[in-house]
């Protein structure tokens, strides 16, 4: 069965507070970094599964995204996808919730 | 009366619980392991405080999977009582039982203290002793206690009685102040403070013991 290895980012949604951020923020003037408008912390989660085709794999990969990696409460997620061996980061994000 | 008090890898106040429980109040009492699935015989659960799981991936992600918890979800829909403090309250959240999320305090630290809380009984069943608005105190202790819920839907919880317990000095950051929870029918409640913790004059304060002992009324 083919593998295809994935990538599920989990931001926290914009109306959120997220105090770590804004700590590393503060973190990043002190080391002289100047310009930081904006510094939002989230998790990137990296996968391999295997199914029979593209599209399961995806399928199953947003019912784990959506129900498991992240809170839709708080949080946003993004998938990609890609067969495993050609890479990730070519294509644009494919799911959102 | 009997009395449940669920255990994953990584509760630690479950004893505390149980010597409050059956240690101050003299209710039988015995621990769930998080592999269990018998609650025959309970008329309440508890789920303690602690780092189920440990907290991996966001606090009570994991545990939500857990076979006792599957029990306990048709266990509040036979109408039983469940109390989630803490890493309870966190869990409550991501079964769906209570809405909402717990997330990192507003100031990062992790809050360990006495604080006040004014409790309005709304919907609660086993909350009708308390008088509208009375304040009492008991401790917190968390880095991960910052209520969030979307506007809307915390107007929704207000006007509808859910909110039951609202710190008076916010050492978190919570919407609305939002420190405990029960849901429409009043058989579950979550709250972040530690009714536990404060069983004994000797630890600071009986506040908790009312509590708990208003939960088996």
């Amino acid at each position: 069965m083919p593998v295809y290895s994935a990538r599920v980012l989990v931001s926290l949604r914009p109306s959120v507070l997220d105090p770590a951020g804004e700590a590393t923020r503060s973190a990043a003037s002190r080391l002289g970094v100047e310009g930081i408008a904006k510094l939002r912390i989230g998790k990137a989660v990296e996968l391999e599964i295997e199914a029979p085709d593209l599209a399961t794999a995806r399928q199953r990969l947003s019912l784990l995204s959506d129900r498991l990696l992240a809170n839709s409460v708080i949080e946003n997620w993004t998938l990609e996808v890609a067969a495993s061996g050609e890479g990730l980061g070519t294509s644009s994000p494919v799911g959102e919730g | 009366m009997t009395i449940g008090v669920v255990v994953f890898p990584g509760s630690n106040c479950d004893r505390d619980v149980r010597w409050a429980t059956e240690g101050c109040l003299g209710v039988p009492t015995r621990f769930l392991w998080h592999e269990e699935r018998d609650l025959s015989g309970l008329d309440a659960v508890i789920i303690p405080g602690g780092f189920s799981y440990g907290d991996y991936l966001r606090c009570g992600a994991i545990a939500r999977f857990a076979p006792i918890l599957q029990e306990v979800a048709a266990f509040v829909e036979r109408g039983g009582r469940v109390l989630g403090i803490c890493n309870g309250f966190q869990v409550l959240t991501e079964m769906g039982l209570l809405p909402g999320a717990l997330t990192r305090n507003e100031k990062l630290h992790f809050v360990c203290e006495d604080t006040p809380l004014q409790v309005s009984p709304g919907r609660c069943q086993w909350l009708k002793g308390y008088a509208d608005g009375e304040t009492i105190h008991l401790p917190i202790a968390h880095g991960e206690g910052r209520y969030q819920v979307d506007p809307g839907q915390l107007q929704q919880l207000e006007d509808s009685g859910c909110v039951v317990f609202r710190y008076q000095a916010n050492p978190n950051g919570s919407v609305g102040a939002v420190a405990g929870l029960t849901n429409p029918a009043g058989t579950v409640l979550g709250l972040m403070p530690h009714p536990e913790r404060a069983c004994d004059p000797a630890t600071g304060g009986i506040d908790g013991r009312r509590l708990l002992a208003s939960l088996l009324g």
